[in-house]
């Protein structure tokens, strides 16, 4: 998938080879601008899986150190967790339609594929949100021992990557509509897409290492 | 009323000292001059659009380096404060926690604040120019880089003066950092200063990734790379996979003693030992992104003065290459005390004496640069050639730590701190000075004064062995690091009287450069041509100062030292290629948001400190909003047409 995105992205712009200097000139320097954006964008998730990963490492050194208090296998409810992973993978499905959308040239189509994603996003931060009410209720917050802390914080993170993901998604879905779709644009559509299915693959490591493995 | 405000300044300010007095005053008096000074000559204007908004690479390597000598004067006035208090058995000149603040904020400055962006404005002035590039790939992110670095160091400053100084060693370790040993707001200036300047050097290290792989000049294969380019790439990629670890553990500590968590407490089932280890995964690659590209001066350097090609490129790469990859994996030797049993020990002592074996590769191929090259010993050659027994003794020392079962004896003695000062001044200081003092003309267009410049390095030199040598043997005499003074019995005086005397030797040698500096801006006198130093790579070929588009007309470069094997060609009388014709050139306009967004991170980082929300939260919206206004301006670049460029060039290069 992400092969594919970049290598729409980056095949924009060098096909005219041979039109005129000035004109040619401008279109060249931008994408060679977008295509290093691109790849400024790839070493940008470089560093933010060594973040998750030193993130999943606290955890895993921390995993059984409740301290006599709440473990998670009492307090975690795996049924809303599996829903909520649903809906993420859903989500990160149609924001590749988003940008098969957008390589067809269909703007309007672009930004509703976009729009939903974004609701199912918010959808998947509002069931976080509800389970960490919920955690709490029951006796674990953040300071309750060092396993609780390190759950809160690493699912806290990718929860901050998602919704991080939200406001700019909402940002685009704007410039979209002012501005169609261009090299710009479309590369803006390119590394979001990227992110939000890089924080899916995150999301997966997550269900896995702390949900699955702390619960069963 | 007047009551109230007493008392929340003596909260506020850090009182009782008349030390920390003394600099209040005179940090204020310096503020109200520097305001009246550009308020009288009418300067603020151009401050702001010709500095603090520029996104011209050279401008911001300028600042990055102006900001670090500052801060090497801070860090510099701290160590000789510890060195006067240790002059003499049982002095009562600083107290104990005073000291504590003071070796805290020396060691942070001086790595975070001064090398790293020292480094930076190198990396910021050389590597375009050096690639045929005109500016770097991401200039907005530069500007941005520049003043995260800024306002991180600035808030961790002010806790000099304002709240008081963190005191639990620069690398923070818990218990002692956590709320429990650091009550104070010091430990809370650390967190911030250090990670919003963090995430600047993270930007810097991706920015010059896509600069090095993607921006170099036709032509320009990797392995036609000059070396200091090769050393910044493994300088940056080395800091993409370091700086986010860093953040993390940071972020660990903020949230144990922000919000209660137990991440590294001793209570609740926290883990201290895990702090050191995540610490020092960053803060080992950290010591290596800062040597790396000094090795590359060096090596610029030597092949420079020699009027010879470097010896073994294609070896000196791999050297750079296997250190960046090896610095991972030695991160334990900084703790082999931590009892993690024989077989971790022995894996770290392994790797950690492997890692010798690229370093002294390179000493090899700078020694056979030199051998039979037609030397010369200009001010940057002398700092390489002082570099090169300096940095061999340290790295044997160095060799001499990483013996597990030996380094039980070594450990947090004064041997240690002999032995990182030798690493790090005999290598780092060195190598950035040998930089500033090669690429100074480049930067600005004249030389520094020689003779001033040798006295400073005689002073520095002598001055380093007087101080450092005897740490050695104090360390071996059971001296400990840290401690805030020591008794009579002990016999450790007579040594550290002299290296007391060491440290005041450089310090003279530090008043030596900025008088050197001073006396050739007096007598300016500018270099005739952009090749003052007969060199070899690309930033030679252009005037210097370099114009704002750096080159006219993109270089088509053929082999590696491109430059001086072009001047060969025109002196042998071989006929040039005509010069294509000049095109409009594609420049990046000014941006005042990475200003506007660093100040904000300032106020968000403020307002955390000191647990104010009502500082924080819209510190944070400000962060935001510029986030977004830069999202949202698509106009974002300019061209500046053919003509101003010929006028511009004709102008920079006489009547040629």
């Amino acid at each position: 998938m992400a092969h594919a995105i970049s290598k729409t992205a980056g095949a924009h712009g060098g096909g005219d080879q041979g039109g005129h200097h000035d004109e040619h000139h401008g279109h060249h320097d931008h994408h060679d601008q977008e295509s290093m954006k691109m790849f400024g964008f790839w070493l940008f998730l470089i560093t933010d899986v060594i973040l998750f990963g030193t993130l999943f490492a606290t955890f895993v050194v921390l995993r059984f150190n409740t301290a006599a208090g709440p473990t998670p296998g009492e307090l975690i409810e795996l049924n809303g967790i599996i829903i909520s992973t649903f809906i993420l993978l859903t989500s990160s499905f149609t924001s590749g339609i988003a940008v098969l959308e957008m390589n067809r040239g269909n703007k309007r189509g672009l930004i509703l594929w976009l729009a939903i994603t974004a609701l199912l996003g918010a959808s998947f931060i509002g069931l976080e949100v509800t389970e960490f009410i919920h955690l709490v209720h029951e006796g674990a917050n953040i300071g309750t021992s060092a396993y609780w802390s390190a759950f809160f914080t690493l699912v806290g993170t990718h929860g901050l990557h998602v919704s991080v993901g939200l406001v700019w998604m909402v940002a685009l879905m704007l410039q979209l509509s002012r501005r169609g779709i261009t090299p710009v644009t479309k590369r803006k559509v390119s590394i979001i897409s990227l992110y939000w299915h890089f924080l899916d693959v995150v999301w997966i490591f997550v269900f896995t290492i702390v949900y699955l493995m702390g619960v069963m | 009323m007047l009551d109230k405000i007493k008392e929340f300044a003596s909260e506020f300010f850090v009182t009782g000292d008349p030390l920390i007095l003394g600099a209040q005053v005179s940090i204020a008096l310096s503020v109200v001059a520097i305001v009246f000074v550009l308020t009288f000559f009418k300067k603020w204007r151009w401050l702001w659009t010709e500095w603090l908004t520029s996104v011209d690479h050279k401008k911001i390597g300028i600042m990055y380096i102006i900001a670090s000598i500052l801060m090497l004067f801070r860090g510099g006035v701290d160590a000789l404060l510890m060195r006067l208090q240790l002059a003499a058995p049982q002095l009562e000149f600083l107290e104990a926690e005073h000291y504590n603040q003071i070796f805290t904020t020396h060691g942070v400055i001086m790595i975070l604040f001064m090398a790293m962006p020292l480094m930076f404005g190198l990396f910021n002035i050389v590597v375009p120019l050096m690639i045929g590039a005109r500016d770097v790939a991401f200039p907005f992110l530069n500007s941005l880089s520049f003043w995260m670095f800024f306002f991180g160091a600035m808030l961790f400053n002010v806790s000099f003066i304002i709240g008081g100084s963190p005191d639990a060693g620069w690398l923070a370790y818990p218990p002692l950092s956590e709320l429990s040993g650091s009550p104070g707001l010091g430990q809370d200036f650390y967190i911030w200063g250090i990670q919003i300047s963090g995430i600047g050097s993270l930007a810097t290290g991706i920015n010059f990734i896509v600069t090095i792989l993607k921006m170099r000049a036709p032509g320009m294969t990797l392995m036609k790379m000059p070396m200091f380019v090769w050393s910044v790439l493994s300088s940056c990629i080395t800091i993409i996979f370091a700086f986010p670890i860093l953040t993390v553990t940071l972020f660990l500590l903020f949230i144990d003693r922000y919000l209660g968590a137990h991440f590294f407490t001793l209570d609740g089932g926290g883990n201290p030992m895990m702090y050191i280890n995540l610490i020092w995964m960053w803060g080992h690659p950290e010591v290596y992104i800062v040597i790396l590209p000094a090795f590359g001066i060096f090596s610029e350097i030597v092949s420079a003065f020699s009027k010879k090609k470097l010896f073994g490129y294609k070896s000196m790469v791999f050297a750079l290459m296997s250190i960046s990859f090896f610095s991972f994996f030695t991160w334990a030797h900084h703790f082999f005390t931590m009892g993690s049993g024989a077989n971790v020990n022995a894996f770290f002592a392994l790797t950690t004496m492997l890692i010798a074996i690229p370093t002294g590769v390179k000493v090899f191929n700078w020694l056979f640069t030199m051998y039979r090259g037609r030397l010369s010993f200009p001010t940057p050659m002398m700092w390489t050639v002082a570099f090169i027994p300096c940095f061999v003794i340290g790295g044997m020392t160095g060799v001499l730590l990483s013996v597990a079962p030996a380094d039980f004896q070594f450990h947090n003695s004064y041997f240690l701190i002999a032995h990182f000062h030798q690493v790090l001044i005999g290598g780092v200081v060195f190598g950035y000075f040998a930089g500033l003092y090669y690429w100074w003309p480049k930067m600005f267009g004249f030389k520094l004064h020689e003779g001033l410049g040798k006295w400073a390095f005689w002073f520095w030199n002598i001055g380093f062995y007087v101080c450092f040598m005897p740490q050695y043997a104090l360390g071996l005499m059971g001296m400990t690091r840290r401690v805030n003074t020591y008794d009579f019995d002990m016999g450790w005086q007579p040594l550290n009287v002299v290296s007391t005397v060491g440290g005041f030797l450089m310090g003279i040698a530090f008043l030596f450069q900025i008088w050197q500096i001073a006396h050739s801006i007096k007598f300016f006198k500018k270099v005739d041509n952009g090749d003052n130093w007969d060199g070899r790579t690309l930033e030679w070929s252009i005037p210097s100062p370099a114009p704002l588009y750096n080159f006219a007309r993109i270089p088509q470069v053929q082999s590696q030292d491109d430059w001086w094997e072009t001047k060969q060609r025109r002196a042998a009388g071989e006929p040039e290629p005509a010069p294509a014709p000049l095109e409009p050139i594609h420049m990046p306009k000014n941006s005042g948001i990475p200003f506007i967004m660093s100040v904000c991170w300032f106020v968000l980082g403020f307002g955390l400190v000191w647990d104010w929300l009502w500082m924080a939260i819209p510190g944070f919206l400000g962060v935001v909003a510029c986030l977004l206004a830069r999202s949202f301006t698509y106009d974002t670049d300019y061209y500046i047409p053919v003509d101003e460029v010929e006028r511009t060039e004709a102008a920079l290069r006489g009547s040629k």
